[in-house]
C-alpha cells in the first residue's frame, strides 16, 4: 500500500494538479481573510472554512477524477492488479494520497489561525478546530466518492461532472428532504444522510462522536464498494 | 510450473476460451500461436490474475490463482500487450514502485541494476518513460516483468511495434531468460515463435488446435518434396500422381529448357523419393535435382486458423506473360529489400547474398489431384 500511497502522491505534484487545487483554496479563502478578518480585526474563521466549503465542492473532484480512469485509459492497471497486492491496499492507498493532497491544501487554515492569534493574541480554538475537523472528514468522504465513481467510468471529465453532482446531492440531500419530500420515514432518511447537517455540529464547534463515526462510515462503505466493483470486473 | 485445467471464459454469449488444458514445465519456453483474437491475451490475463475464469483452474506451482492470488502472483513476471508504464515516471522510479509492490526481498539497489543490464535500459535509467523510443518502453516494460526475479515470465506480444533490429534484441533477450525461467510467449508472428520457443500451442477461436514440439508440429503438416524433372510436363504429372503416398502435385513454370519443377505434397511418415526416381528412370526421364522440404510452421499455422486446406490450395493458373510479369516484380522486390538492407546495416557488398535471376520463380501452375487420376 505505501508503494501506491507514495507513487499516487508524488504523481499528484509531477501534474500541474496539486499546484491547482491548493492554489484555488488559498486564493478563494485568502480573499475572504484578508476582507474580512484583516480589514474588521475580527478572529472568526467560520466565514473562511464555510467559504471553502462551496469550493471544495468543486475542486475535489478534480483530485479524484483520474484516480482510476488514468490507469484504465494507459492500461497501468494491468501493472497493479497482477502485482501481489489485495485491491483493498490499492484503492486504500490511492483514497489516502488524495487525502494527503487535500491536507496539504488545508493547511493554509493553520495558517490564518496563527496569524490571527498572532494578531489578536487570543483565538477560538476549539471552534477553529472543529471547523477543521469538520471540513477535513467532509472533504475525505467527497474524496471515497470521487474515487468510487473514477473506477465506474474511464473518462476523466464525466468522473469529474458525476462526482461533482453527487457530492452536491449528499451535501444538499437534507435541503432537498424538506422541500420536496413529504414522506417523513423518507424524509428522515434523507436528512440524517445529508452531509450538511454533520459538518453544521464541527462548524458550531461541537465535536460530535456520532458525526465523526458517520463520514468514516462514508468513506469505508465508498472504498468497499471501489473494492468490489474492482473484484466485480475481474469476474465479468 | 504452469497447469490449466479446462479453461472457460465467456463474455456474455461470447466464448474467448474455450475449455482449454495444457501444462507449461519448468524451464520451458512455450510459444502461445494465434491469430488476433483466438484467445491468447485472455489466456494470459487468466493465469496472471488480471481477470477470472468462468470455468476451469489455473494452477501457477501448484497455487490456484483464484483462490491465492496474492501468493500466486509472486512467481509471475507479466509483460501485457501493452507495457504497463506510467508515463511521468522516470525508469529509475518505475523499477523503484515495481520493486515495492511486488515486495521483492533482494537488495534493492544491486538487483535493479541487474535487471536494467539485462534488459539493456541502464542507460535512460534516469529519463522520463514518456519521452523513451517505443523500443526502450518495451524493455522497461521487460525490465518490470523481471523484477523479483520471478522463476514465470508471461509475455504478451513482446516485439509488436519494433523494428527489425529490436526485434532481434528482444528475442535473443527472451532465449537468454530462457534458461534461467518457465517463459509463455505469446504472438502472432510465426517466425519469432519458430525461433526462440521449445513448444508451440496454437490457439485459434479460444480452442486449442495444436499442442507440441515444434518438429512435432510442423511434422504432422505431412512431406513436402520439390523435384526439377526433364521430360514432357503431362506425362510427368500423370506419373507422379500415380503414387500411392503422393497427395498432389503442382507443376511449376519451366523451370530450365524442358524441366519443370514439381511440389509434391505427400502423406505423413511417408518418403516416395525411391519410388518416384524409379517410375523417372523407368520412362528414361532425367531428375535433375530433388529435395525434402519441411512443412514450416506458418503452413500448419495457415491450416489450422484458415480451415484445414490453405496449406495445400490449388494455385490458379497463370499465363506465360503472367508469369513473366510475377518474376520480375519478385526479382525487383528482392533488389530493393538488399538495397534497403544494405542501407539500414552499412553491410558490405560481400556480405549480402547474391540476387540470382532464377527462372524457378513460381508462375503457371498447374495440379491435378492424385485421386482425379487415379479415378481416371
Amino acid at each position: 500500500m505505501s508503494a501506491i500511497y507514495k507513487r499516487e502522491f508524488k504523481s499528484y505534484f509531477t501534474s500541474p494538479l496539486a499546484y491547482i487545487f491548493i492554489v484555488v483554496i488559498i486564493y478563494y479563502t485568502s480573499r475572504l481573510f484578508v476582507n474580512y478578518n484583516v480589514m474588521y480585526a475580527t478572529a472568526d474563521v467560520s466565514l473562511i472554512y464555510s467559504s471553502a466549503l462551496q469550493i471544495l465542492t468543486v475542486i475535489i473532484p478534480l483530485l479524484t477524477m483520474r484516480l482510476f480512469t488514468e490507469e484504465k485509459r494507459q492500461k497501468t492497471d494491468q501493472c497493479l492488479f497482477t502485482a501481489p497486492v489485495g485491491l483493498f491496499s490499492i484503492v486504500f492507498g490511492k483514497f489516502l494520497a488524495a487525502c494527503t493532497v487535500f491536507l496539504c491544501g488545508m493547511m493554509i487554515f493553520v495558517v490564518y489561525a496563527l496569524t490571527l492569534y498572532g494578531f489578536a493574541g487570543a483565538l477560538e480554538w476549539i471552534l477553529n478546530f472543529g471547523n477543521f475537523l469538520g471540513l477535513f472528514l467532509l472533504g475525505t468522504a467527497y474524496i471515497a466518492i470521487g474515487l468510487f465513481i473514477s473506477c465506474m467510468t474511464e473518462n476523466q471529465v464525466v468522473a469529474a461532472i458525476l462526482s461533482f453532482i453527487v457530492n452536491l446531492l449528499m451535501f444538499e440531500l437534507d435541503t432537498y428532504a424538506v422541500q420536496e419530500v413529504s414522506n417523513p420515514i423518507l424524509q428522515s432518511v434523507m436528512y440524517n444522510v445529508s452531509f450538511y447537517p454533520r459538518y453544521a455540529e464541527f462548524a458550531s464547534g461541537i465535536l460530535s462522536i456520532p458525526s465523526v463515526v458517520f463520514f468514516l462510515s462514508i468513506i469505508f462503505v465508498f472504498n468497499f464498494l471501489t473494492v468490489r466493483v474492482l473484484e466485480r470486473r475481474r469476474w465479468a | 510450473m504452469i497447469e490449466v485445467k479446462n479453461l472457460t471464459k465467456r463474455y456474455g454469449a461470447k466464448i474467448a476460451v474455450d475449455n482449454i488444458n495444457f501444462t507449461v514445465e519448468d524451464g520451458e519456453i512455450l510459444g502461445f500461436l494465434g491469430p488476433n483474437g483466438a484467445g491468447k491475451s485472455t489466456t494470459m490475463n487468466i493465469l496472471t490474475g488480471y481477470i477470472s475464469s468462468t470455468e476451469g483452474q489455473a494452477f501457477i506451482n501448484g497455487i490456484d490463482i483464484l483462490e491465492d492470488p496474492i501468493k500466486a502472483k509472486k512467481f509471475i513476471g507479466y509483460l501485457p500487450e501493452n507495457p504497463p508504464l506510467y508515463m511521468d515516471m522516470t525508469v529509475k522510479d518505475y523499477l523503484n514502485f515495481i520493486y515495492q509492490i511486488k515486495k521483492v526481498k533482494m537488495p534493492k539497489k544491486a538487483h535493479i541494476e541487474e535487471v536494467c543490464k539485462l534488459a539493456r535500459i541502464s542507460d535512460v535509467y534516469n529519463r522520463i518513460i514518456k519521452n523513451l523510443s517505443k523500443g526502450y518502453r518495451q524493455r522497461v516494460g521487460i525490465a518490470q516483468a523481471l523484477i523479483g526475479n520471478p522463476p514465470i515470465l508471461i509475455l504478451d506480444e513482446p516485439t509488436v511495434g519494433l523494428d527489425p533490429k529490436q526485434i532481434i534484441e528482444i528475442r535473443t533477450l527472451i532465449k537468454k531468460l530462457g534458461k534461467r525461467h518457465t517463459v509463455i510467449l505469446s504472438s502472432h508472428i510465426l517466425s519469432e515463435i519458430q525461433s526462440t520457443c521449445d513448444r508451440v500451442i496454437i490457439i485459434n477461436n479460444g480452442v486449442i488446435a495444436a499442442d507440441g514440439k515444434m518438429n512435432e508440429i510442423t511434422q504432422n503438416g505431412g512431406n513436402h518434396i520439390t523435384a526439377r524433372i526433364e521430360g514432357t510436363r503431362d506425362e510427368v504429372l500423370r506419373v507422379i500422381k500415380a503414387i500411392p503416398d503422393a497427395v498432389s502435385v503442382t507443376a511449376e513454370i519451366e523451370a530450365e529448357p524442358g524441366a519443370y519443377d514439381y511440389e509434391i505434397i505427400c502423406k505423413d511418415d511417408s518418403d516416395i523419393r525411391r519410388e518416384l526416381i524409379k517410375r523417372i528412370d523407368s520412362r528414361k526421364w532425367t531428375i535433375l535435382g530433388l529435395k525434402t522440404d519441411e512443412i514450416t510452421l506458418e503452413d500448419v499455422f495457415l491450416k489450422i486458423t484458415m480451415g484445414g486446406d490453405t496449406v495445400f490450395t490449388d494455385k490458379p493458373k497463370l499465363t506465360e506473360k503472367e508469369a513473366k510479369e510475377r518474376r520480375e516484380n519478385i526479382e525487383s522486390s528482392a533488389e530493393a529489400a538488399l538495397t534497403a538492407m544494405r542501407s539500414l546495416n552499412s553491410l558490405s557488398e560481400s556480405d549480402l547474398p547474391e540476387i540470382k535471376s532464377e527462372k524457378s520463380e513460381k508462375s503457371d501452375d498447374t495440379e491435378i489431384s492424385n485421386e482425379e487420376e487415379k479415378s481416371e
